[in-house]
């Protein structure tokens, strides 16, 4: 075969490939791969799975940060960014070309291999854990038997990505970032990882695939059993993702970063390109932990009703992306940043007892057998434990309106 | 000997000579992760998921920042002077030494004669059921210490109040 011949083959295979991915067809890279010596298969079957990865979350990176600025400007009532192509939708490329093009400032006193290696140490565990999630029916890069274990085990090693940060740019402001930063992530990942600890134990099951196939609409029903649509799975997805929102580092819980306290946090001395690769890479992370979320908790790729099984399975997978992400928009855009005791206070006094009670609440739903008494059940118990644990943390507590003081 | 395991291996031993040479206390802390990540790799080489993925939570993820936020609130990690260490011949021989009197002992050993069982995979499930049932007993022992050292941490944590006349 000649090289001219390869590559026509070659063209055609990848359009066959992209074909058999949109329409949800199995093994939509086997006739592309058959086109390499069986050497060659494996290394060329990961690369096929990780350039998607590459391509679309970068890219959702764009489009978010634009779709992000448009309405929190919606919200604050101005415009947002509407220049640089159609509705300011090209903006992002404007950015993007403009962080390259800018010096790259390290400070003299830097620790210059930590300093340089800190995003990177960001962007990698990131990148890893878009591995195990699965995007389509037959799109999951890499099925593992302990696949939520492997995304929480590679999500922990972005938190040394912060400290290396941190304490490489030798500036109190970023090392003071860092240390706020890993204390709300090491805070946080409790209630995020005992909130998924529920979906486990019902599903029985580590596997992201697994765990979808155990929401999927039973033969002959009419609707799918997302775990949403139970007591326990709807108050493990709302401390989930509140959990998720305080990993990503975002607003309210944006203190590591808090402008008006310091500067920028861990990202302070960081400039160009790399403060874009941090950037991207907390973006990225939101997507995956929002992405480990539709796959608990929403049912993965499956249709919310058996009737709507035709529309492509990565279509609903990334509607249900893209809802969380405008999700956490519009919460950026309501809600006041918490304070530091605050922010201690709701973690180990309020989710974390929540999401204990949950694992509980599971165990009866599963107990039960669902229907009217799993539900009853369930809702007193959560909503009991809300009411008190409310109740419980604002006694004592004087609140009044805040008096302000004008310089006169 | 796979290219995947040299390359683990080199990893994992410059990580951990990274630990012991380099002076500053804080590049120690990271070699060693280093070493553990690579670590957790060669688990996962061998099939053994579940070990090598808790190998990156606990290691890289828990005890990484634990050693870090030790090294910071301890003293000053700083140390002036060569990027790596000079006082290592003392210890190059002492380890010499160590190795050869290992290597004596395993030599005596039925170990070498062994051959690897056919299919050493442990499926994660295999192990939850397992843990739930033989070993019931001892992972409801080392909760309720770890709970107690939990305890202890925060007792030790709490501001002390002043002892009342």
């Amino acid at each position: 075969m000649s090289i001219v011949d390869f590559i026509l083959a070659l063209v055609r295979e990848g359009a066959v490939t992209l074909w058999k991915w949109i329409g949800d067809q199995p093994e939509p890279k086997a006739g592309l791969l058959a086109l390499f010596p069986a050497g060659w298969q494996p290394v060329v079957s990961a690369a096929l799975s990780i350039a998607p990865i590459l391509v679309v979350f970068p890219a959702l990176f764009g489009l978010t940060t634009v779709v992000e600025r448009k309405v929190l400007g919606r919200i604050q009532n101005r415009y947002g960014p509407n220049r640089v192509g159609p509705y300011g939708f090209l903006q992002f490329a404007a950015d993007g070309i403009k962080s390259l093009t800018k010096e790259d400032v390290v400070p003299r006193a830097a620790d210059k291999l930590v300093h340089f290696l800190a995003p990177l140490a960001l962007l990698v565990p990131v990148l890893l854990t878009f591995s195990v999630i699965p995007f389509g029916r037959h799109a999951t890069p890499l099925d593992l038997e302990a696949g939520v274990l492997f995304f929480f085990a590679v999500g922990a090693a972005t938190e040394l990505s912060v400290f290396m940060a941190g304490w490489s740019s030798r500036n109190k402001y970023s090392l003071l970032g860092a240390m706020r930063a890993l204390a709300q992530m090491i805070s946080y990942e409790l209630p995020l990882i005992l909130s998924t600890v529920a979906v486990i134990m019902v599903a029985g099951t580590l596997s992201t695939t697994g765990l979808v196939a155990a929401q999927a609409a039973a033969p002959g029903e009419w609707l799918a059993q997302w775990h949403v649509f139970t007591p326990w799975g709807l108050a493990g997805f709302v401390l989930f993702y509140i959990a998720a929102l305080a990993e990503a580092n975002r607003s309210p819980f944006d203190l590591p970063e808090g402008e008006s306290e310091i500067v920028a946090g861990y990202f302070t001395e960081y400039s160009g390109f790399k403060f874009a690769l941090f950037f991207m890479g907390e973006y990225l992370g939101l997507f995956a932990t929002c992405g480990l979320a539709v796959t608990l908790f929403l049912g993965g790729w499956t249709a919310p009703v058996s009737w709507l099984d035709g529309v492509p399975s990565w279509l609903w997978f990334f509607a249900k992306l893209t809802a969380l992400v405008l999700l956490s928009i519009w919460i950026r855009g309501t809600v006041p940043r918490l304070r530091m005791d605050q922010l201690m206070n709701f973690a180990w006094k309020f989710l974390l007892p929540l999401s204990l009670l949950n694992l509980l609440n599971a165990a009866l739903w599963h107990y039960t057998g669902g229907g009217w008494v799993g539900w009853t059940l369930g809702l007193a118990l959560i909503g009991g434990a809300y009411v008190a644990l409310g109740r419980a943390l604002f006694t004592g507590r004087k609140l009044a309106r805040r008096q302000y003081r004008y310089a006169t | 000997m796979t290219p995947s395991f040299l390359l683990l291996a080199f990893v994992t031993l410059a990580g951990a000579i990274g630990a012991m040479m380099l002076r500053q206390l804080v590049h120690c802390a990271l070699a060693l992760v280093v070493a553990f990540a690579g670590l957790a790799g060669l688990y996962l080489q061998l099939n053994a998921q579940f070990v090598g993925l808790a190998q990156v939570l606990v290691y890289v993820g828990a005890v990484a920042i634990l050693i870090v936020f030790a090294i910071l609130l301890t003293r000053g990690a700083g140390v002036d002077g060569g990027v790596a260490t000079g006082s290592w011949r003392v210890g190059a021989a002492i380890a010499a030494l160590v190795a050869a009197g290992l290597w004596l002992a395993i030599r005596q050993t039925p170990f070498l004669d062994r051959t690897a069982p056919p299919s050493a995979e442990a499926p994660v499930k295999a192990i939850g059921n397992r843990l739930m049932s033989d070993y019931v007993l001892p992972l409801e022992a080392i909760g309720l210490l770890l709970t107690a050292a939990l305890i202890g941490a925060v007792v030790i944590a709490m501001p002390e109040r002043k002892a009342r006349p």
